[in-house]
């Protein structure tokens, strides 16, 4: 496809005891939103700061814009990178900030970053360091809209942003998206607030990418199907399980596939009930099937699917 | 509004044909853009676009050049015509097996929907609509 920007083939990254990517493979295209979703220490960050040319991969090539971007200021220019912990100049005030910003993009928008300071009521005039967490969050999610970069990527750009924040920088991303179409990498623990702005999911794991698919797709590929233990399992029969949850005589059991309304309809008649799955629900499910540590996050599990039978 | 159990622009399809079902969107009057339709849901644009491409291929919505989407002529009878198929499966289906579990007899299942049908008809101010039920 020509309309790829970012491709990433066999890529590796070591850390002494550590393989931080193992054999990552990923095209992005242009005018998408992306989610790039995993476990803490799953290799986000490292992909995309080697994608952005802020680390070196161990082995492997990443190609941006067709070129490599490292010391490739043609390149860099089109690139906005919103760390997690971005560091300023011990003296820089919010508006310092986005004056340097103004003058590394050229799409920047002054204007829409006022407002959005506004919106964010972020003191333009006070010391980044004297800033709370989520005004500090705050400062780069302006510069990440502001900037209108062509390859966006937002490195868990909420912390300290209540839920009200949050939903204005959603808000927001959506109307600029709309207005402004470019590629915006969004990586997130918080699945079900961005689920539905995405239509491209990556899930890493490990470093490994174990999910690449269109979050149209995506949604509806599993269910989750309920009743009694007996009923369920003849009915899954031979069906990719992905969990199995039992309460009594009850069981609740999610397969990664989708059923057609053939077998929607027998399951109703066996008296079963089928529930969707969410998108944080699917990814927690994968995450886990291949990490095989289901002790760690069991009462995550039992949550879901209370959830899911309500 | 928007859930997890079937793809999102299927979702925003059915959404636009409630509305000209209803008649919130008469024949002949624009729908929302698809950026709106985005903004409002906050989804994604090019699902709200997708959605709304379903029914422009099934004649139910029309583009004008440079101005935007709007209701077909026809389009109101196409979408209740097509759901009155679905109705069976849909609803009927799903009611008499849930009957069936709680023992309620065919007569005690005519009764209640008589009842509900009579209940419709007093706080419904649009008849047609009570007819197509």
């Amino acid at each position: 496809m020509n309309d790829t920007i970012v491709e990433a083939r066999n890529l590796f990254k070591h850390y002494k005891d550590l393989n931080a990517l193992d054999n990552v493979n990923l095209n992005l295209s242009t005018n998408r939103i992306y989610g790039l979703l995993g476990r803490n220490g799953a290799g986000k960050t490292t992909l995309m700061s080697i994608l952005t040319a802020q680390a070196f991969a161990s082995s492997g090539e990443a190609l941006v814009f067709g070129a490599s971007a490292y010391e490739n200021d043609s390149v860099l220019s089109r690139i906005c990178f919103i760390r997690e912990s971005q560091k300023y100049p011990d003296d820089f005030q919010p508006q310092h900030a986005f004056r340097s910003a103004a003058l590394f993009y050229k799409d920047w928008d002054q204007q829409f970053a006022d407002r959005l300071a506004e919106d964010f009521q972020l003191p333009l005039k006070r010391r980044i360091k004297k800033l709370s967490r989520g005004q500090l969050s705050a400062v780069g999610v302006i510069i990440g809209l502001a900037s209108r970069a062509e390859l966006t990527f937002f490195d868990e750009p909420y912390l300290g942003l209540d839920a009200v924040a949050r939903q204005l920088f959603y808000d927001r991303l959506v109307e600029d998206y709309a207005d402004h179409p470019r590629t915006i990498i969004l990586s997130s623990h918080l699945i079900d607030e961005v689920a539905n702005l995405l239509e491209h999911v990556v899930v890493i794991d490990r470093g490994r990418i174990i999910m690449d698919a269109d979050a149209e797709d995506i949604r509806g590929s599993a269910v989750t199907v309920s009743g009694s233990a007996d009923t369920v399992d003849a009915f899954l029969m031979g069906r990719k399980v992905l969990h199995r949850e039992t309460l009594g005589s009850l069981a609740s059991v999610t397969v990664d596939e989708a059923l057609n309304s053939r077998e929607r309809a027998e399951a109703l008649e066996l008296g079963l009930e089928l529930s969707p799955v969410s998108l944080q629900q699917l990814v927690v499910r994968k995450t886990m099937a291949g990490a095989g540590t289901a002790a760690s996050g069991a009462e995550n599990f039992t949550d879901d699917v209370m959830e899911a039978r309500r | 509004m928007i859930d997890d159990s079937k793809p999102i622009f299927m979702q925003i399809a059915e959404l636009i044909e409630n509305g000209i079902v209803d008649g919130t969107m008469p024949e002949e009057s624009q729908v929302p853009s698809t950026n709106e339709f985005a903004a409002f849901h906050r989804i994604n644009p090019a699902t709200a676009a997708k959605g709304v491409n379903v029914l422009v291929d099934s004649g139910i919505l029309y583009k004008r050049r440079g101005i935007g989407m709007f209701v077909a002529t026809g389009a109101r009878a196409q979408v209740i015509a097509r759901r009155t198929e679905e109705f069976f499966e849909q609803y009927v289906k799903p009611l008499t097996l849930e009957a069936r579990k709680l023992g309620i007899s065919a007569e005690q299942l005519n009764t209640m929907i008589e009842r509900s049908s009579g209940l419709a008809q007093e706080t419904g101010t649009d008849k047609e609509r009570s007819a197509a039920l």
